[in-house]
């Protein structure tokens, strides 16, 4: 059986405590919104994107449970740097990981650190908070304009 | 530290409560199960599950129009059941009692019957800012239909209307006035009694929403003189998808159908339809035949307890757990009014309450985590969410420490 700190590791706890990437970006050229309405989370991501579609910054506001939170914080970190492609290439595994069979390991090596949350797997009214960002994420990539849902 | 008060010698012994209660003897992720999510839904006792079982078992059959034996069994135990429930209500008549589905069906039943004939445009309804979501919704519904004007009571930041205000909102405009009698989210009892005699001088009717006072408080509709009276027997340890709506016989008697079809009528032909009588007019359809027996063997048992010694006993418990929630740090109350019952919302620092929810499950303790149907009382507090424990007659003292317990766990893993 899953442990509760499978779920909480002390990196979850730490950039829920100290997200980072936390604040607006003031020279964004892209941005998006995203809502849970089963739980008020709410997330504001902000993005500079250069011409080669290279994501250069990104940066965020909101409110939300340490899942969601940490979860936005470690994206951040994720792709700053990463093309739309590598984008795309990051958010399938990532959903592939949060949603997969309990036995199978989630793909490190795409992943990075963001294996962290596989733990939400167990958890499945949480699987939303880890999830959030990555919608609003694409919102933002694909400059559509309203708000980001997890449905 | 709070000490749990020493077990009291009174009638009310809430081990052999305990006992009437199957589902309560369960351990989930290897702890004994905490169940504090009453104020969603209360578990059933043996004494509604049985009932329940017993008419599948030997009486199933429609209705109102069988000439055989068993639907003269189901008519008779579907019958009972309302007598059941007016006694309880203490309402002048059966014909009074109409079954719903819940309370929020029968808040649509008289938004979209009474509310559609009696409220025009510049009319005005008044709601209270700490209505669930179902005593707020169907009124906007019909506001936005009819071009009448919605207004709110506001609350003050222990969680309790602002009377004062009262007097300014009521006018000959107001037709009705909505209000909760006890609040989901944050356990206030209101001053019902008061707002409905100050409507009525004003003209206005009074629908009351008792979803959650009826397994906690006494209620007497004539002594109330409420207009309406709602409520859900799933909150009052009886099945889910059953509830009743109580209305004046008069009100009834001139309000038009809410859904047609079958038992609501007296004679149907195509150029020409005559209703039936009072309170079938309004139960279109095969009811929730099963459910209202198990509503009637609810009212049974919680007769049978006693409304009054089962608010004592979580009075006990809400205060036990309220001293204790004052000693901890970084725990904010979420209600704190003067009268109050069966509800704990707090937030805590740090600790987002879904987390926490998540945290306290794995403990063992169920409890709820969100905005509670009631996203402007969340909007006047500044909050997302609170967490939400709310007690029944069941619940003891050592479940309010195993909380409490969980809730030091939570805040020792988020380190705050």
């Amino acid at each position: 059986m899953f442990d509760l700190h499978d779920l909480y590791q002390e990196v979850i706890v730490d950039h829920n405590r100290r997200p980072r990437n936390f604040g607006e970006l003031a020279d964004a050229n892209r941005e998006a919104e995203g809502y849970n309405p089963l739980c008020g989370d709410r997330l504001h991501i902000w993005l500079k994107v250069n011409n080669d579609g290279v994501i250069e910054d990104v940066r965020f506001t909101g409110e939300g449970c340490a899942i969601s939170m940490a979860s936005a914080s470690l994206m951040t970190e994720a792709l700053k740097g990463r093309s739309f492609d590598e984008f795309q290439r990051i958010f399938d595994s990532f959903q592939h990981m949060v949603t997969a069979d309990l036995a199978e390991p989630p793909d490190e090596e795409t992943l990075g650190k963001l294996a962290v949350l596989a733990g939400v797997r167990e958890f499945p009214s949480r699987i939303k908070c880890a999830i959030l960002c990555w919608h609003t994420m694409k919102s933002a990539v694909e400059g559509r304009s309203e708000v980001a849902k997890t449905e | 530290m709070s000490t749990a008060p020493a077990g009291n010698a009174s009638a009310f012994d809430v081990n052999r409560v305990r006992d009437d209660f199957p589902v309560l003897h369960q351990q989930v992720y290897g702890k004994p199960l905490v169940y504090l999510d009453n104020a969603a839904t209360t578990q059933k006792p043996r004494a509604v599950i049985d009932a329940v079982r017993q008419y599948y078992e030997r009486d199933n059959a429609n209705v109102h129009r069988g000439v055989h034996a068993l639907s003269e069994r189901a008519t008779a135990g579907y019958e009972a059941a309302r007598e059941k429930i007016r006694i309880l209500l203490n309402a002048a008549s059966v014909r009074e009692i109409v079954f719903v589905r819940g309370a929020t069906e029968g808040i649509n039943l008289v938004a979209s019957s009474w509310g559609a004939a009696n409220i025009g445009a510049g009319d005005e309804v008044l709601i209270t800012g700490m209505e669930h979501h179902s005593d707020i919704v169907p009124w906007q519904m019909l506001c936005e239909r009819v071009g009448a004007v919605l207004k709110v009571l506001p609350i003050n930041d222990a969680g309790e209307l602002c009377m004062g205000e009262l007097d300014d909102l009521l006018s000959e405009r107001t037709k009705l006035v909505g209000v909760v009698h006890l609040s989901n989210a944050l356990g206030t009892i209101n001053p019902v009694e008061t707002i409905i005699r100050k409507a009525h001088a004003a003209g206005a009717k009074v629908l009351v929403d008792g979803a959650q006072a009826m397994a906690h408080l006494n209620v007497d509709v004539q002594r109330l003189d409420c207009d309406f009276y709602v409520t859900s027997a799933h909150k009052m340890y009886g099945p889910t998808g059953i509830g009743v709506l109580y209305a004046k016989e008069a009100l009834l008697e001139a309000m038009p159908p809410y859904q047609g079809g079958g038992d609501m009528i007296a004679m149907v032909t195509f150029e020409h339809t005559e209703y039936n009588e009072l309170p079938f007019r309004f139960e279109a359809g095969t009811p929730n035949i099963a459910g209202a027996i198990g509503f009637g063997a609810a009212v049974d048992y919680l007769q049978s307890l006693g409304v009054e010694h089962i608010a004592a006993h979580e009075q006990a418990v809400l205060a036990y757990a309220t001293g204790k929630a004052r000693e901890v740090d970084g725990l904010r109350l979420i209600g704190t009014a003067a009268d109050r019952a069966t509800v704990l919302s707090f937030t805590l620092e740090g600790v987002h309450p879904h987390d926490l929810g998540t945290i306290l499950d794995r403990e063992g303790v169920a409890i709820r985590a969100g905005h509670h149907c009631a996203m402007p009382v969340m909007q006047h507090f500044g909050v997302p969410a609170t967490a939400r424990a709310s007690f029944a007659a069941y619940n003891t003292f050592a479940e309010v420490d195993a909380l409490f317990a969980a809730l030091m766990r939570a805040k020792e893993m988020f380190h705050v």
